[in-house]
């Protein structure tokens, strides 16, 4: 036995070994792609046997055999769907989602500043409702039982029970209609300053936070609570630490791993699920650029969304998953 | 007031009718004098248009795919906007559809209505300060009669064989006669663009009283004021803001905040509570889009006229205006053209609800069992509704109608013009004459009623070249009653263009020929403070 163990493992297996965290992530990215690959062709194939086209749609009732057959031929349909798909997905993986058949605009530099849109409206969400979701979450579980815990719960499930279109427009009636307080509607554009832009986005904003709030301080207060019940949280009571203590500095890191798991699900939510808050608050973000790509079909940019709210997806459970890792060791080493 | 003064006198307010052209028409109206008289001093009064302000529209029908090239203009909010930066040659006169001169300052037809000559206005300039010239109108104009073109206004363009400048003038020769060949020109497409936009048809240079200063589709275009703008009589507000609102409460919500001044599209089913609010004002449009039921008159069984007839007497109008429109539109009487077009034919009798009448012709027509009408939501507003309404009245008239939903997806494909007793949505078109060449000509693609005379079809084109009025609104009203008495076409109802605005907007002008004052809003009102 003069060999060392070690050389005699693949080569892989000896990475793998010596750098568990590294390629447990690596391992995940390796997933997110072929993941998305999957599903380009799920929404390449699930545009195509659509009813109806492009050319129908957009023609409408001007639509002659000839000149459906122009557009067709124009926009090269008449080729074979593996051939336009390899194609469609080559330009893609090189950031070129080619051009609105209907505007005939560059879809990607159009996404940009609409996922840019949703992007801010999301994050700005997300800051005011990953933070407060948690602190509620803590302070319920301090108070479990009581009567701040009830009263943040019964509140929380009111706003989760109501859907988001009824709470923008109760916010709308109240704080823009009644009140005249908020600025509507929401529409933001380029030359727009910040204080401004973050007037505008006011309402939705608190629609948004009102909708994922619930779901995540529930999850927090779950969490939390499924710890305490632990030996270590009895030692930690024991040994005389005050109750909030315990919670923040021994319980929450404990329950970190379902608790990112849900704010990452919330946060994807925020910026692939908001196509109704979009509509109602009329902000130019990527739910309703799709939603107008839709009605006509224009499947460039349909096929694009799809991707992108894929990738979206696809990287927040990725970052959850590759977090949970870190703040939970014992994941490292899947039995 | 009844509607027709209220039309004079708002006409008035927006500077477009002088005193004697007022009480002239009034008068006609059979409104007395003394009320002319007041009515003229009041409305003169409000009259005095305030210039300047800040105007925001909250529209329906943007879209994130709409296209800044006019030939490519598709939705309402593009329509709106491109009347803002735009001129057309020729435009329509809001009070009676006939056209009226816009770039173009007078035209002359030949004898035959096949050769027309139109004289171009002078020293009016581009936003780019060139000024506008006879090269530009032509380059306009044949970019969108090429074959190739994809410009919504190529059908309507379809006649013109010929386009050529003639020192100063347009010269336009048609492969046949034409009367409505300037009306034809004012098609909202037809924006002159500077070398008719070939070199950038994206550009939104044009010589209207509003320069575009930012533009992103389905979400907002501003408009600052032109000051060169060559005419007096519009252009009122500094500075105009579009908002794409596709949401109806969202636009409604804006309206009654006082954010936006105008919305368009306010559903029927809500006007009621809009009304409730205290700073808005509804305002409701003649228009001449109209609702249908359409049978094929080349397919059993409806290739039997009695049984068309019973059917067309089922029909109870009224009560689909009242419950379908919420009272916002108007009856129709079977043929697909109403008062709000020039030369229509008057004094044909209004076809009423009549189950005894309806009975007579089903029982002499020998058919029995139920007939089958295929309906979706998509066909309009409200068809599902209407089918079944129509179910019920034609129940007193002892026909049972057999309603099918039909999915929404392919409706238009799959049941519109190929099965033989649907409903659907006409919307209007600039004159009888494409109105019926649209949709009767025995050739027509869309003839979805299967209609074919070819008396019908002889008359038809004899009247796009016949020069005199008279004549010709004589032969229109022999058409009418071809379509009316012997068509395919049940049509219970017009439907009116229902906006409304803040009580700040003054001068809106209602305009017979299309939605939002037939899109120029924006140019025609003004804000009281």
């Amino acid at each position: 036995m003069t060999n060392p163990a070690p050389s005699n493992i693949l080569p892989g297996l000896r990475f793998r070994q010596r750098f568990p965290l590294l390629a447990l992530i690596l391992e995940r990215l390796l997933l997110s792609v072929v993941l998305l690959f999957a599903v380009s062709i799920l929404i390449f194939g699930g545009l195509e046997a659509l009813p109806g086209d492009f050319a129908t749609t957009y023609l409408g009732q001007s639509a002659t055999p000839q000149a459906v057959a122009n557009i067709r031929q124009d926009l090269g349909l008449d080729r074979p769907v593996t051939t336009r798909y390899v194609e469609w997905l080559g330009n893609a993986v090189q950031g070129d989602f080619g051009t609105s058949w209907a505007s005939k605009n560059s879809v990607s530099e159009q996404i940009g500043k609409r996922l840019g849109n949703s992007l801010f409206l999301a994050g700005f969400a997300a800051v005011i409702s990953v933070p407060l979701a948690v602190g509620l979450g803590m302070l319920s579980v301090h108070f479990r039982n009581r009567l701040p815990d009830k009263i943040i719960n019964v509140i929380s499930l009111a706003a989760i029970s109501l859907p988001e279109f009824f709470i923008g427009y109760l916010l709308i009636l109240f704080f823009a209609v009644k009140f005249g307080m908020a600025t509507f509607p929401a529409t933001v554009y380029d030359s727009m300053v910040f204080t401004e832009r973050l007037k505008a986005i006011a309402l939705p904003t608190a629609t948004l936070v009102l909708v994922v709030l619930a779901h995540m301080m529930r999850m927090t207060r779950a969490a939390i609570l499924s710890v305490m019940s632990s030996a270590y949280m009895e030692t930690a009571e024991l040994k005389g630490l005050s109750a909030f203590r315990a919670i923040v500095k021994h319980a929450a890191p404990n329950a970190l791993a379902p608790i990112i798991n849900v704010v990452a699900l919330n946060l994807a939510y925020l910026v692939v699920g908001v196509v109704v808050v979009e509509v109602v608050f009329v902000y130019p973000g990527m739910g309703q650029y799709m939603v107008d790509a839709v009605t006509v079909r224009d499947m460039p940019v349909v096929q694009a969304c799809g991707l992108i709210f894929a990738a979206v997806y696809i990287l927040l459970n990725m970052m959850a998953d590759i977090l949970a890792i870190i703040a939970n060791p014992r994941l490292r080493h899947p039995r | 007031m009844n509607d027709y003064s209220k039309y004079l006198a708002s006409r008035v307010t927006a500077g477009g009718l002088s005193r004697r052209e007022f009480m002239g028409r009034a008068m006609a109206a059979g409104i007395t004098l003394a009320v002319a008289d007041k009515l003229f001093t009041e409305s003169a009064e409000a009259a005095e248009p305030k210039r300047g302000g800040h105007l925001k529209l909250g529209l329906e029908g943007g879209a994130a795919t709409d296209s800044k090239d006019p030939a490519k203009f598709l939705s309402q909010f593009m329509f709106c906007v491109g009347r803002c930066w735009g001129d057309m040659l020729v435009e329509s006169d809001p009070l009676t559809g006939a056209a009226v001169p816009a770039l173009a300052e007078s035209w002359e037809p030949s004898k035959d209505a096949v050769t027309w000559t139109f004289k171009i206005r002078k020293g009016v300039k581009f936003h780019d300060g060139k000024e506008l010239t006879i090269d530009d109108v032509v380059a306009t104009l044949k970019r969108h009669t090429d074959a190739k073109s994809e410009s919504g206004a190529l059908g309507v363009l379809g006649s013109i064989k010929e386009i050529k400048a003639d020192g100063g003038n347009l010269v336009l020769t048609l492969s046949e006669g034409n009367a409505d060949m300037p009306l034809l020109l004012s098609d909202y497409h037809l924006v002159i663009q500077p070398n008719g936009g070939v070199d950038d048809p994206l550009a939104s240079i044009g010589t209207g009283p509003y320069k575009m200063t930012s533009f992103e589709p389905g979400v907002r275009a501003t408009f600052e004021k032109n000051k060169d703008d060559w005419r007096s009589d519009r252009g009122y507000v500094d500075s105009i803001e579009i908002i794409g609102m596709n949401d109806a409460t969202a636009r409604i919500a804006a309206l009654s905040s006082g954010q936006v001044h105008y919305i368009n599209r306010v559903d029927p089913k809500t006007v009621n509570l809009l009304k409730r609010a205290p700073n808005v004002e509804i305002l409701s449009t003649a228009g001449r889009g109209h609702y249908v039921f359409i049978m094929h008159c080349d397919k059993a069984p409806f290739d039997n006229n009695d049984l068309r007839l019973a059917l067309k007497y089922a029909m109870d109008r009224e009560t689909m205006v009242e419950k379908i429109l919420g009272g916002y539109g108007k009856v129709g009487n079977d043929f697909p053209i109403n008062a709000t077009y020039a030369l229509f034919p008057e004094g044909i009798e209004q076809r009423a609800y009549d189950p005894d009448k309806a009975a007579f012709h089903y029982k002499k027509s020998g058919h029995s069992g139920s007939v089958l009408l295929r309906t979706s939501e998509v066909a309009f507003p409200g068809a599902v509704d209407a089918a079944v309404l129509y179910q019920e009245s034609c129940k007193k008239a002892g026909i049972e109608i057999e309603v099918k939903r039909e999915p929404g997806d392919g409706y238009w494909t799959n049941v519109w013009n190929v099965q033989p007793f649907s409903t659907s949505y006409w919307g209007g078109r600039p004159t009888q004459d494409q109105m019926y060449s649209t949709a009767y000509l025995s050739t027509a693609d869309w003839n979805d009623t299967r209609f074919k005379r070819p008396d019908f079809d002889k008359l038809l084109l004899e009247a796009r070249a016949e020069l005199d009025e008279a004549k010709r609104k004589e032969m229109y009203r022999t058409m009418a009653m071809m379509v009316r008495d012997e068509g395919g076409l049940i049509l219970p109802m017009f439907n009116d263009f229902v906006n409304a605005s803040t009580k700040q907007v003054k001068g809106y002008v209602h305009d017979i020929g299309n939605d939002m004052s037939n899109g120029y809003v924006a140019t025609r009102v003004w804000l009281d403070a």
